[in-house]
């Protein structure tokens, strides 16, 4: 149809306009803040109550939270009065004095005063022992693994115990208390359990029918009871078990628990990378000639444990936060501490215990979400070579 | 030549480097270590317990235990000639029922959590990453002790109890609740209500078999929980509402009457579920992302409709790769309720291994027993899992 078309109503004007249409409003906004707002919190009346819904959860927590945590907090004092709604007149939050007085015994124990820097010295050697393995830049992983796994627990020994001979005086494990256990506890058990759990789980994946029978039934005993039932037996059991002379240092016998314990979760957590080796290789490390220890050593381990390098590190997070379980068995480990602390009366406070509680929880939060940020790092590294 | 050197090659070999001659001496050699281990653990035990006078064996099932326990599913008291047997299934009844209503309550929250962690709504989705991240990253015992300490102990006096409607208490001796009593004939609500669920399965059954003959659909689950919902109801009816409540009362110094639930198991019940909802909200969030896009993408392009691509093609396959780390989440739960020994609510750990044994000194025949039970649970749970994952294994080509 042409314009002017006399057959069509168009020369009545009915279709003409007389005068400018008015200007349409600009497109709704595609980018920027605003934008973005509408499209994720406010794109439809569902999703706008959740956003609400939202806001006030935030609303809830976070103002009462940071005000407890820094803007009411007390952070100078030398007794409960500081920290005491009564005397300060004032809404008390935290009392960091409280913890800041007590920081030494949270980080040390009873660990005599003097004698301090030689846990100082093997947190140091522990941390470079750290850095060198788990930080993939550092060269020579193989002399890393020597000095971690051997000489740094064999200097720690000697070190944290004592030994008259060099000069260091004993301290007994009695004494020894806060992050000082803690950490003990949980780097022995990543020392003792990995390759415990390696032989574990060779051991299940063995031809040897009796050998995989033993493996079987440790991985499946440990991993169906509770860490806490382990813990009693190696309490109350394992003096029973033993000849009459010996009476092992409780830290020791807990010391025990928690290994065996982690190295049935680390069996399986091997076992998972084993399983991820392609037949291929077993067979290619035969045909080279290579016997069974030189083909796990040489080629099978290397591929199957850098697989599993985040599971162990989770697994590890899990050592970590169950080494609080010792407190139940008088092992005066961090959590511990804390709360032997609620009962020093001069620090009597409502506050005291939450306080505690907070500055647990900040300690075991950074650790245990700086290690899984390091293994969600360390899988992404790895996976580059399998994804697209 | 070859031949003959193939042939001297195996006679030739030595019995030190024979794979299987070592093979045999390994196992022989780790068989003999255990022997040996088991042997002088055996003799090193008989003669300290002969030193200790402590009589080995199960004669202490029998003997009276002469201690309380406030909160209990059997009847059990100090003074009515309860045994430390009976103890021990108050215990065990107790871990159990924790154990059941975490489990509950972890699965709910998890969900809500996990899927709310894929929300497009950004607020949400943070909110969530949030909790799952700060509660994995801390101990459970650590989270039971804030509970316990922290939020329940400073609760105001049972004589300021806080009030919701005037009906449930709170202070510091738990939680206060109006009791049910059961009239006559309220048993057949309970029929009523198996009757629906073995309707609701029967209903199930039949769709299914229609569907995979005919194609055609059947809304079994809605007329089923329908079912469910009103039977039960018409009997409870139909019986006069044979329900009363004994409501807790107010008096001057203190409550009196109604159900009291004690503040360590609510304690318990909140850590545990907040905890495990942490870790199954990841695993039902790993398993929602482990349904390809192309899925749901190809039922759109069916002309499904946004919730029925969901139920009908999503969850399906997103429930096979949740269920089975759900399992041992559930495991873990109930290995964890052993926790309780740290806040004192009585359960298996702390009744049996923690008073029996303290009062018996039988610490063999305690600590084999308790770690038998979990054992047998794990180990019932996991044959349980091996069948469904036979059966829900993807067939492939």
């Amino acid at each position: 149809m042409t314009i002017g078309d006399n057959q069509t109503p168009m020369m009545n004007g009915a279709y003409l306009g007389s005068g400018d249409l008015p200007q349409r409003p600009p497109p709704v906004m595609s980018r920027g803040a605003i934008a973005w707002v509408r499209e994720n919190l406010f794109s439809s009346i569902p999703n706008t109550i959740m956003t609400l819904l939202g806001i006030w959860i935030l609303w809830q927590i976070v103002p009462p939270t940071l005000d407890f945590l820094i803007f009411d907090a007390v952070w100078d004092g030398t007794g409960r009065d500081a920290c005491l709604e009564s005397v300060r007149k004032a809404p008390v939050g935290a009392c960091w004095a409280f913890a800041k007085v007590r920081l030494g015994y949270f980080f040390y124990g009873q660990y005599p005063i003097d004698e301090r820097w030689r846990v100082d010295t093997v947190w140091v050697m522990g941390a470079i022992g750290v850095i060198w393995l788990l930080w993939p830049r550092v060269p020579y992983k193989n002399w890393g693994s020597l000095y971690f796994f051997l000489i740094f627990p064999v200097i720690a020994f000697f070190l944290l115990v004592g030994t008259p001979t060099f000069g260091l005086q004993k301290v007994p494990t009695n004494l020894w208390g806060g992050v000082l256990v803690t950490l003990v506890l949980s780097t022995v058990g990543i020392v003792f359990s990995l390759p415990l759990g390696v032989l574990l789980a060779l051991g299940r994946r063995s031809q040897l029918p009796l050998i995989r029978l033993f493996a079987v039934i440790f991985i499946e005993f440990v991993r169906g009871v509770p860490l806490i039932t382990v813990l009693f037996m190696a309490n109350v059991m394992l003096p029973l078990f033993l000849p009459d002379g010996w009476r092992p240092d409780s830290l020791l016998r807990v010391l025990v628990g928690i290994a065996l314990f982690a190295a049935a979760y680390m069996a399986e957590v091997v076992r998972g990378g084993l399983q991820a080796i392609g037949r291929g290789q077993y067979e290619g490390a035969q045909s080279l000639g290579l016997g069974y220890w030189q083909m796990m050593v040489l080629i099978i381990l290397p591929q199957a444990l850098k697989i599993v390098i985040p599971n162990i590190v989770n697994t590890f997070i899990g050592l970590f936060k169950d080494t609080t379980l010792v407190s139940i068995v008088g092992i005066f480990d961090f959590l511990k501490t804390i709360e032997a602390s609620f009962v020093d009366p001069r620090w009597a406070t409502p506050v005291t215990r939450a306080t505690g509680y907070a500055f647990a929880a900040i300690f075991y939060f950074i650790f245990c979400w700086g290690m899984s940020q390091y293994s969600q790092w360390m899988e992404r590294k790895l996976a580059t070579g399998h994804k697209r | 030549m070859t031949t003959n050197l193939a042939n001297e090659g195996a006679t030739r070999v030595s019995p030190l480097y024979d794979p299987k001659v070592r093979g045999i001496a390994y196992q022989v050699l780790l068989g003999l270590f255990i022997l040996f281990l088991i042997y002088e653990a055996t003799t090193n035990a008989i003669e300290n317990l002969k030193a200790a006078k402590i009589a080995s064996g199960f004669g202490f099932w029998t003997v009276e235990a002469g201690f309380d326990i406030n909160q209990k599913l059997i009847e059990f008291s100090s003074t009515g000639g309860s045994t430390y047997g009976q103890a021990f299934w108050v215990g065990l009844l107790n871990t159990l029922l924790v154990a059941a209503i975490g489990i509950v309550f972890a699965t709910v929250f998890g969900f809500i959590v996990g899927i709310a962690r894929l929300s497009h709504n950004w607020i949400i989705a943070k909110l969530s990453m949030v909790y799952v991240e700060v509660i994995r990253n801390t101990p459970l015992l650590l989270q039971l002790l804030f509970w316990y300490n922290a939020v329940l102990k400073p609760l105001p006096d049972p004589r300021n109890s806080v009030s919701l409607f005037g009906m449930f208490f709170l202070n510091n001796r738990g939680v206060v609740m109006p009791n049910p009593i059961p009239g006559p004939h309220f048993n057949w609500t309970w029929y009523a209500t198996m009757l629906a669920i073995v309707l609701w399965i029967a209903l199930s059954y039949i769709a299914r078999k229609r569907q995979a003959e005919t194609g055609k659909r059947f809304p079994a689950n809605i007329i089923g929980f329908a079912l469910f919902i009103i039977l039960p109801l018409i009997a409870f009816l139909a019986a006069g509402s044979p329900l009363g409540f004994e409501y807790p009362k107010q008096s001057r110094f203190n409550l009196t009457g109604g159900m009291q639930i004690y503040p360590e198991f609510v304690a318990l019940l909140l850590g545990l579920s907040f905890y495990t909802a942490a870790f199954i909200a990841e695993n039902v969030r790993a398993g929602i992302l482990a349904v390809s896009k192309g899925q749901s993408e190809a039922a759109h392009a069916l002309g499904l409709s946004n919730g029925q691509t969901l139920r009908l093609i999503v969850v399906p396959q997103a429930m096979r790769v949740i269920i089975p780390p759900l399992t041992s989440q559930y495991l873990n739960l109930t290995k964890n309720s052993s926790l309780a020994v740290a806040i004192g609510y009585p359960d298996l750990v702390q009744v049996f291994t923690g008073t029996v044994l303290n009062q018996t000194g039988q610490a063999v025949e305690v600590i084999a027993i308790t770690m038998l039970v979990y054992l047998s649970i794990s180990l019932t749970t996991s044959l349980l899992m091996n069948i469904y994952n036979r059966r829900m294994a993807l067939v492939e080509r």
